[in-house]
């Protein structure tokens, strides 16, 4: 470990060793000041899906309710699945901070894995109800579930990619202010994620099953 | 397969009317001219390396303010068109569903294309410069955003002449525009044009509020910033959080539109106040997103005309931020007569008188830095000036309609046209001329001619009234808007036709506008000096057009007004190229990404506009292609050596 440690602050020495890697080379604080800037617009953009969401979660149209759709199993496993993952994105940030490269590696891709476990089972779930002729078409209820969860669906979709891209980088040119500050922020749009999805299982979710 | 074809193209293509055919050949002509010119003075390279691939803010504001006036023309010739439509009764120059489309495309382009880009120019000429900044604090997503600006706009414009332009009004309101009623593929060009574009602004807002906050040169706290870039903090501010409402509604429509959604539907349980809603929770901020900046504006102007620090700087900025909160809590005033309840009316009734205090004190302070200073009644002053009175009509107007209970009297009158033409004209349309004669010599390094420019003030102030004021009348006879004719017996025939003259004297005074600029291309007066104005924030500090690199030396900043300061102490930056050694500057590198992804934006959304969807799904993955391209080059940066900037400085004579 300690030889790893040198390793890396001899390379980073041109830069200001007093800080957090991320925030040593001049745009570090800027991008990621700028992506929590980003964060809060994207929030703001699922306030709006919400908002939607609750104003005509009862407009049915004599279709299927909520009640009739969700299924508990199912969701609960697409939560274990997405806290778990930003639980292994925090591990990953955390091995950054230790050089090591290697389980850095390790963690992201276990976090990859558990973000297309994610995707995976929310498809299934979405195949499942359009099967049961709960269509996006059937109800203005269903419009706003579908683009709701899909909207984040199609986020964490987009966060898989770019951390493949990202690890591609990692392995590439290793533990340097740049990849670290890469890193920094897609576990950024990660965390953000996940606290989205914790609004989804209560607005939605368990607001259906109880309602 | 001719005959399908055929039956293709003319569906494709909008045709039938002559004053679209006309536009179709002047297009050809235009684009086969610029064509010719470039290849001809072998300029290919040079658009290319100059200004295509560009991530300088200097020029990418210089391509936003291009953009923003060949806009103000489109919008202009909608608007004239439109006024001599209403000059007399019963006239058939544009038959109602023509008449549609021309409302809808003039308060698009107004708003969208010709008001933002105009302001993101101001942003970007002048906010670097007044904060000692060699550039904005994300150069390459600046470019990315002109380039979405671009072509959103160039997708929206295309309709024109292929497929059909909207027709349902700028504000869109569902269900009108759901599959239903609007088959056409005019709306989803509406929708996917606004799109594009707000993408990029959202961007722009992110973009500058962190050059603000951490790019000022040392010395520059917060409260020593110049109150335009206090303005832009305040607009962005607005931006960020009522864009993704926006966003959603255009979004949700646009679902509705291609997958059989029911968001906004009249059927299956749709709710279509809920576009109006999240339409008018980005709408009515999207107005003081473009005011505020121009209060900026007139802020910089008024103190450096009248030789006076500005009165009140606190208040200044405190009303600025007050404008920008309350700002969010005004829309449902778009639609009192809707029937909400009394208490929901009152609430944004009072909300929208609350935003006049802070506006009212900004008046004051800027007729009391204009108390017993010395003005000097140069082309921006007179545009100051010429605001004052005709925005505290508009305020007044304003006023009046946000009384819920007399608001069902004027709801959707030409009193309400007349009022919010008062505000966006005399307040942003006013501020965004003013800002462009006051940097004017710093973006280009001449001056324009103030004969000619006073010509145009006059015609389109004139002008202005003369429209508008018998528009407040037309209201209270009963005129509502988007009406594309009328019978002589209603009476309103007197008021129309002034108000038609009234359009014309701002053409003309637009066309004086653009004589001016072309005459002092040639014959205007350079600036030796980089400070014409005798100025008093740093960009009047470095040569015009400013070095490539902005400053050589970022100065130490101490007051207020620093560069004012700096002359009081008999200082300069060139005492500083004197006194320091020149260091090698750290640049960002041009890149042809932000072009190449805004074109492939461009594609998806032409693809989606037609029902394509193989189009649109190449398009989006060419934008993913670019994206991964970019975060996998290392190579963005690079450093001007030590002594090409002290050539460039000698250049200037300033070492």
């Amino acid at each position: 470990m300690a030889l790893s440690n040198n390793e890396a602050k001899q390379r980073s020495s041109k830069h200001d060793t007093s800080r957090l890697l991320e925030y040593q080379r001049h745009d570090g604080p800027l991008n990621i000041l700028g992506f929590w800037i980003f964060l809060a617009t994207d929030l703001i953009l699922f306030a709006c899906l919400f908002a939607t969401y609750l104003v005509i979660r009862t407009h049915v149209d004599g279709g299927p309710t909520d009640k009739d759709l969700f299924e508990i199993p199912g969701f609960t496993i697409e939560t274990l699945l997405l806290l778990t993952s930003s639980f292994t994105g925090s591990l990953a940030v955390y091995e950054m901070r230790n050089f090591n490269k290697k389980r850095l590696i390790g963690w992201l891709i276990v976090t990859v894995l558990l973000g297309i476990g994610f995707v995976g089972f929310e498809i299934s779930e979405f195949v499942q109800y359009v099967g049961d002729g709960a269509t996006m078409q059937r109800s203005a209820f269903l419009s706003a579930f579908f683009t709701l969860v899909g909207t984040h669906g199609a986020h964490v979709s987009l966060g898989i990619i770019w951390m493949i891209s990202i690890i591609r980088q990692v392995v590439k040119f290793g533990i340097e202010p740049i990849n670290a500050r890469k890193v920094f922020i897609v576990g950024l749009y990660w965390h953000f994620l996940d606290i989205v999805w914790i609004f989804i299982f209560s607005v939605v979710y368990m607001t259906g099953v109880v309602s | 397969m001719f005959d399908r074809i055929k039956s293709f193209a003319s569906d494709f293509f909008v045709t039938g009317e002559p004053m679209i055919y006309a536009s179709d050949v002047a297009i050809v002509l235009v684009l086969a001219a610029i064509i010719f010119t470039l290849t001809f003075l072998k300029k290919w390279k040079w658009l290319w390396r100059e200004w295509i691939t560009t991530v300088d803010h200097k020029k990418i504001g210089i391509m936003y303010l291009v953009s923003a006036l060949l806009m103000m023309f489109r919008g202009g010739v909608d608007a004239l068109l439109m006024r001599t439509q209403l000059a007399l009764p019963d006239q058939n120059l544009l038959d109602p569903e023509h008449y549609n489309q021309i409302f809808t495309t003039h308060g698009t382009i107004m708003i969208l294309f010709m008001a933002m880009p105009f302001l993101f120019a101001m942003f970007n000429i002048a906010v670097p410069l007044q904060l000692g900044a060699r550039d904005v604090a994300f150069p390459f997503l600046n470019a990315v955003s002109f380039w979405l600006f671009f072509f959103g706009a160039l997708l929206f414009n295309l309709s024109f002449v292929i497929g059909g332009s909207p027709d349902a009004g700028w504000t869109s309101y569902a269900p009108l525009t759901e599959l239903g009623f609007d088959k056409g593929p005019g709306e989803n060009f509406y929708l996917l044009g606004v799109q594009i574009s707000g993408i990029g602004s959202m961007a722009t807002g992110i973009n500058f509020l962190v050059t603000i906050l951490k790019m000022r040169a040392p010395g520059m706290k917060m409260m020593r910033l110049p109150l335009f870039c206090w303005s832009v903090v305040a607009s962005c501010v607005v931006i960020i959080f009522a864009f993704p409402a926006l966003t959603v509604a255009l979004a949700l429509l646009m679902i509705d539109r291609i997958a059989g959604a029911h968001f906004f539907t009249m059927l299956h349980g749709g709710n279509p106040m809920m576009f109006l809603n999240l339409f008018w929770v980005w709408g009515h901020p999207e107005v003081y997103i473009v005011v505020l900046p121009a209060y900026g504006i007139y802020s910089e102007i008024v103190s450096t005309f009248s030789k006076k620090k500005i009165f009140g700087y606190k208040t200044m900025v405190i009303s600025l931020m007050i404008i920008s909160v309350v700002s969010y809590f005004v829309w449902a005033h778009h639609y009192f007569t809707m029937g909400a309840s009394a208490g929901v009316n009152s609430f944004f009734a009072v909300a929208s008188m609350l935003i006049g205090i802070p506006t009212g004190v900004k008046i004051f302070n800027w007729l009391f830095t204009m108390f017993r200073g010395r003005i000097s009644m140069k082309l921006p002053m007179l545009w100051t000036l010429a605001f004052i009175p005709c925005f505290a009509m508009g305020g007044a107007t304003g006023i009046m309609l946000a009384m819920a209970p007399a608001d069902y009297q004027y709801h959707n009158s030409y009193f309400l046209i007349a009022h919010f033409h008062q505000v966006l004209i005399g307040g942003v349309a006013f501020g965004l001329l003013a800002g462009m004669y006051y940097w004017w010599p710093k973006m280009f390094g001449f001056r324009l001619n103030e004969a000619l420019g006073k010509w145009g003030f006059w015609f389109f102030n004139i002008g202005f009234y003369v429209c508008f004021m018998p528009q407040y009348l037309l209201g209270f006879m009963g005129m509502t808007r988007r009406v594309s004719t009328y019978s002589a017996d209603t009476g309103w025939t007197d008021f129309n036709f002034i108000s038609s003259i009234g359009a014309y004297l701002m053409g003309i005074g637009f066309l004086f506008i653009v004589v001016q600029v072309l005459y002092s291309i040639k014959y205007g007066e350079r600036d030796l000096t980089g400070d014409p104005w005798n100025g008093r924030t740093l960009e009047w500090a470095i040569p015009s057009p400013a070095p490539h690199y902005n400053f050589a030396h970022i100065p130490e900043v101490k007051e207020v007004d620093a560069w004012w300061g700096m002359k009081e102490r008999g200082e300069s930056l060139v005492q500083l190229n004197r006194k320091k050694k020149f260091t090698p500057i750290h640049m960002p590198k041009n890149s042809g990404i932000p072009f190449i992804m805004a074109v492939f934006f461009f594609i998806s959304g032409f693809g989606f506009v037609f029902g394509w969807y193989w189009i649109a799904a190449l398009g989006l993955l060419g934008v993913a292609i670019c994206m991964i391209a970019r975060s996998n080059n290392r190579n963005t940066d690079y450093h001007i050596p030590a002594e090409e900037v002290e050539e460039t400085e000698a250049a200037y004579g300033r070492v």
